[in-house]
């Protein structure tokens, strides 16, 4: 509609008093403008007046956090901080281990609202040493930052994209790979017993999605503040959940394609996998190689089941072998992903969200394998909790709990 | 599962703000390393600079052996003000108040002082602030002196935001004592109050407020030294070295020292450690001496929250008069001595026929050094 129809509207009322209430009169669009630009009035106001509390006195709030520490090179430290609080601060010295020392870094020292910098020390650290650093600020306040064991951070180098990208696949693609391969094995199983294998695989997933929970909680934790790192998890989560679900929802008839949702599956599990890549760089970053190789075994060992839990979707169908290819790729796959990340350039606050996501899609498939076993159980005229399922639930959380304790060692 | 469990989740509380921690993530420098070189080497030069009003030329020690270096990145970065703490550092060590001077009828000779305690923000370290309790506006307050026997008024005004006093070591009248809840007590904001008392004994004293809390009056930077020289006519001729009215003072190089910290994050531990409140104020500017002229240090420890503070002269000795209130030294022939808070003394040092060169001095507790108590003598012929 044009304008000048819109001023004609106004001019005259009665000509649009039948006009269809969706129409864009002019009228309709200050009414809903309305109350933004009163808003602005009132923000405007708040601001000019300091909102009757008269000047600020305090101390600014001073906050910074430090995402990461990083050791290059023998004699030198990196920190990369961003000052996640409300109000600017100065960086004014830097302490390691307890002692005042020559930094340098990028730009006058002074950190606005969600700026970073990088601080860079030129200090002998000491190998397979811990050393303790203090970030003081203008105000003496101190901010602290640590290295647990201090060893050269890996290079990027293609070596070490290699051999991350190897780390990722023994603990990501073989795993479920093998357990895609009991496949041939579970298609000759009964009714019952399919039922077990599917209840199994709604264990394993519950498990993977509170074993989530956890640690993207503890995650968030290390997440500017602004971000509100804890929040974001469960809102993210549910958010995916919501979406998934409405891709997958379809009109009530239309049977359900098991390999729709074993994708579905393959995909959370996917996502719960860069997790675990995520742990396992940053291990290999921080130079513990002998664990890390345990964490590999372990993961391995913990991740076979996943295996099991995408191929229960589809035992009643035929679908193509490439297809299973695609499945231990997009349930192993981002392991491999996670390990670089992990390993060069760890960041809390992605890796809280792509957690927060795989909470999400886990819990979405957790829905739709629950919906099959209901199916199938409605046709044999058996409720769909029973025995059989429940203790193939118990059966999959029981699994996952005793191979997470080898990883635990 | 158990990922992150290399990583320490440590989430650190410093005061009103939290600084968390994401160690684990050990990955690439984004930094590429020329860059953070050359900064450093940016904050350096900047820390080159002396003062303005810094009398001291380009050391040629410094040039010649680069005894810089070794010192050069275990330091805080860059420079102060030239105002730091109410007063150039490098002033304070050899300001001395000797007050309005009158005679009074009996033929006494009175010395008149006045004091503001006030608050005011010092500067503790390059960049760092330290929200202070001040008297005259400088931490630590101004170094008052007189001559054993004189007659003292010292005025003082509370400009500040707490009751404050004025509690001196030294001899005086229960009422004069100048601490909360005894004889004239607090000296509430906007009251004023004359301090009088005679000076006695000699020596190297202090004086401090003494309202309560009391950790916090002090740490907060309400002290100062109080010198009383020693009067040749009673105390010998020995005497006349320490007095200003005789020629055999004059050699002397006097400086004062007051061994003091800060604890900016107020957790009952310092973070700032110093003579004359500058963490490596001395070291960046090292205290020029003549050779051939004695030294003679007036050092005072006020440091809280910390049992004892100390002195260690690198490559030299000397003696120590311990609070000052003795001719001869209670402590010969030593490198390093110990004050607990509140006990001061003096140390007389000579570099007679030495090398030209920095010798440094620090406290012997090598946590307090590091952290800014790191100073050096800067030797010339």
């Amino acid at each position: 509609m044009s304008e000048v129809t819109a001023t004609n509207q106004i001019t005259t009322p009665v000509a649009s008093a039948d006009a269809e209430p969706t129409r864009w009169t002019a009228r309709w669009v200050i009414l809903g403008l309305l109350p933004l630009i009163l808003l602005a009035g009132v923000l405007a106001l708040i601001v000019a007046t300091d909102a009757g509390l008269g000047e600020r006195t305090v101390p600014p709030i001073e906050e910074l956090n430090v995402q990461r520490v990083t050791l290059p090179e023998p004699g030198r430290i990196v920190l990369d901080v961003v000052n996640d609080g409300p109000d600017p601060i100065t960086i004014a010295q830097v302490m390691v281990d307890d002692a005042y020392w020559s930094y340098g870094i990028d730009g006058d020292g002074t950190l606005g609202r969600m700026d970073s910098a990088t601080i860079t020390l030129p200090y002998p650290w000491v190998e397979g040493e811990a050393h303790a650093i203090g970030i003081v600020s203008a105000t003496g306040v101190v901010f602290d930052a640590d290295v647990p064991v201090a060893l050269e951070s890996p290079e990027t180098d293609s070596g070490t994209f290699a051999r991350f990208a190897l780390i990722g696949f023994y603990v990501g693609v073989i795993p479920v790979a093998l357990g895609l391969l009991w496949y041939p094995f579970l298609r000759r199983l009964g009714g019952g017993a399919m039922q077990f294998i599917l209840a199994l695989t709604i264990g394993l997933l519950v498990f993977l999605a509170v074993d989530m929970f956890g640690e993207a909680q503890e995650i968030a934790l290390g997440v500017p503040a602004v971000f509100e790192g804890s929040l974001l998890v469960p809102v993210i989560a549910l958010l995916t959940f919501l979406l998934l679900m409405t891709i997958a929802s379809r009109k009530g008839d239309t049977p359900r394609r098991g390999l729709a949702v074993a994708y579905r599956i393959a995909l959370g599990i996917g996502l719960h996998n860069l997790g675990e890549g995520l742990a396992i760089g940053a291990a290999f970053a921080l130079g513990e190689i002998g664990l890390g190789v345990f964490l590999i075994v372990g993961f391995t060992l913990h991740n076979v089941t996943e295996g099991v839990g995408i191929a229960a979707p589809i035992l009643r169908e035929q679908p193509r072998f490439i297809n299973f290819v695609w499945l231990a790729l997009l349930a192993g796959g981002p392991a491999i992903l996670g390990v670089w990340i992990g390993g060069f350039v760890y960041s809390p606050l992605w890796a809280t969200i792509f957690l927060a996501i795989g909470i999400g899609a886990i819990v979405q498939v957790v829905v739709e394998v629950t919906r099959i076993i209901a199916q199938s159980s409605e046709r044999e005229g058996s409720p769909w909790l029973n025995w059989t399922t429940l203790g193939g639930v118990t059966a999959g959380i029981a699994v996952m709990y005793a191979t997470a304790l080898v990883v635990a060692g | 599962m158990i990922s992150w469990r290399l990583s320490r989740r440590d989430f650190l509380r410093a005061g009103t703000a939290s600084a968390a921690l994401a160690s684990s993530g050990v990955g690439l420098a984004i930094l590429l390393p020329e860059l953070g070189q050359a900064s450093i080497l940016e904050q350096q030069n900047h820390a080159g600079h002396g003062n303005g009003d810094d009398t001291q030329p380009p050391a040629t020690s410094h040039e010649a052996g680069g005894q810089h270096d070794g010192h050069s990145v275990s330091m805080a970065v860059g420079e102060v003000g030239p105002n730091a703490i109410g007063i150039d550092p490098m002033a304070f060590l050899t300001t001395f108040d000797y007050g309005t001077v009158s005679t009074l009828a009996n033929g006494q000779v009175l010395r008149e002082y006045e004091i503001v305690a006030y608050d005011r923000e010092i500067e503790i370290a390059p960049g760092v602030f330290f929200p202070a309790w001040t008297y005259n506006g400088q931490v630590p307050g101004p170094t008052i002196r007189a001559n054993e026997g004189d007659r003292l008024r010292i005025k003082f005004i509370n400009a500040g935001t707490h009751p404050h006093t004025i509690h001196f070591h030294g001899i005086h009248s229960a009422f004069m004592d100048g601490t909360s809840g005894i004889g004239r007590g607090n000296i509430e904001v906007g009251e004023e109050f004359t301090y009088e008392f005679d000076a006695f004994p000699f020596g190297c004293h202090l004086y401090h407020c003494h309202s309560f809390p009391l950790k916090r009056h002090i740490h907060k930077g309400l002290y100062g030294t109080f010198i009383i020289n020693p009067d040749p006519n009673k105390q010998g001729e020995q005497a006349r070295e320490r007095h200003p009215d005789h020629e055999e003072s004059q050699r002397w190089q006097e400086f004062v020292m007051v061994m003091n910290a800060f604890d900016t994050t107020f957790d009952g531990e310092n973070e700032v450690y110093a003579i004359n409140s500058v963490a490596f104020h001395y070291m960046k500017h090292p205290i020029r001496v003549e050779r051939d002229r004695p030294v003679r240090v007036y050092l005072v420890n006020v440091t809280e929250f910390d049992p004892i503070n100390s002195f260690h002269l690198h490559a030299n000795f000397f003696d120590y008069y311990d609070h000052g209130t003795t001719l001869d030294p209670t402590l010969k022939t030593v490198d390093t001595i110990m004050q607990i808070q509140g006990q001061r003394g003096i140390l007389e040092i000579s570099f007679k026929g030495f090398e030209p060169g920095l010798y440094m001095f620090h406290a012997h507790q090598s946590e307090f050094p590091e952290l800014g108590w790191m100073s050096a003598f800067d030797v010339v012929e």
